[in-house]
């Protein structure tokens, strides 16, 4: 098992992405806020630098995809109702909330903020309880 | 020249998600099965982005971004209704299928259909929001 120094590795490669984002644009690098943004029209004149980031975004590891060998398996659920549910509370929950895994996760902490760190202790706590629910009631039905 | 810094960043977080496995969804819902076969590699991805991070927010003081304007201001510490709730129904989805918003952007390329599906119906969720957030609002204000 060396799944956590891909891990680490991934993670410094997302750390560098952040600091990047943040000290050269002094912008928090937060997924959902970059996308709701452009989605509820409250991203005014950043259209432009959101609409960039989130290409390549999708370009970079379409690429890393095609010229890597065993590709990476998404192991998506095929239940596309548990899929809609799910993607509605993810677009949902972060923009009620304010932040994602990488802007309450990765920004938030750390700076030390307490918001960040109290949403992602709750939004693991809710997953876990989540699957939980999952491995044990419906996958069981 | 923020244009670019957003080319290279957008990158290098996509290049980072495919690398750590967190768009393979079994990965994040393992980490998430704390009662089950429990896979820590999330765990390891989180720590690996916080400590640059962390130096990053150190390198703001006394300092401007590189293009320009300010960096943002540190929050003020309130926990309120509208972050917990969020947290929770963002949890909820999360754990549901595995995927949160960089990843499920970050694969739509390989992901299949149901990565399409996730992606449009999160889109959806996000337009839905403003609308949801305010009526949170009302009623926290009739209460």
């Amino acid at each position: 098992m060396i799944d956590w120094i891909f891990g680490l590795f991934g993670g410094l490669m997302i750390g560098c992405a952040a600091a990047l984002y943040l000290l050269g644009n002094g912008r928090i690098m937060g997924v959902s806020g970059i996308l709701g943004g452009l989605i509820d029209g409250s991203a005014r004149t950043a259209w432009a630098e959101r609409g960039a980031f989130l290409a390549a975004l999708v370009a970079v590891p379409a690429l890393l995809q095609l010229g890597s060998a065993p590709t990476v398996a998404t192991h998506i659920t095929s239940n596309l109702g548990l899929i809609m549910v799910a993607g509605l509370l993810v677009g949902l929950g972060t923009r009620i909330g304010n932040g994602c895994t990488s802007g309450h996760g990765v920004c938030g902490i750390s700076r030390l903020n307490m918001r960040g760190i109290v949403a992602t202790l709750v939004y693991i706590a809710a997953g876990a309880v989540t699957v939980v629910l999952l491995r044990n009631l419906i996958e069981g039905l | 020249m923020r244009l670019l810094i957003a080319l290279c960043a957008g990158g290098l977080f996509g290049a980072g998600l495919h690398v750590s496995g967190m768009t393979d969804t079994a990965k994040v819902q393992g980490f998430l099965d704390f009662f089950g076969a429990w896979d820590p590699t999330l765990a390891f991805v989180m720590g690996g982005a916080i400590l640059p991070m962390a130096v990053a927010w150190q390198l703001t003081a006394s300092r401007t971004p590189l293009a320009g304007g300010t960096f943002p201001a540190k929050p003020d510490p309130v926990l309120d209704r509208r972050l917990i709730l969020g947290a929770v129904l963002f949890g909820a989805g999360w754990g549901l299928v595995g995927l949160c918003p960089g990843p499920s952007i970050a694969s739509v390329s390989y992901g299949g259909a149901g990565g399409i599906v996730f992606l449009a119906a999160m889109i959806l969720g996000m337009g839905l929001a403003p609308m949801a957030a305010r009526r949170l609002d009302t009623n926290r204000a009739q209460a």
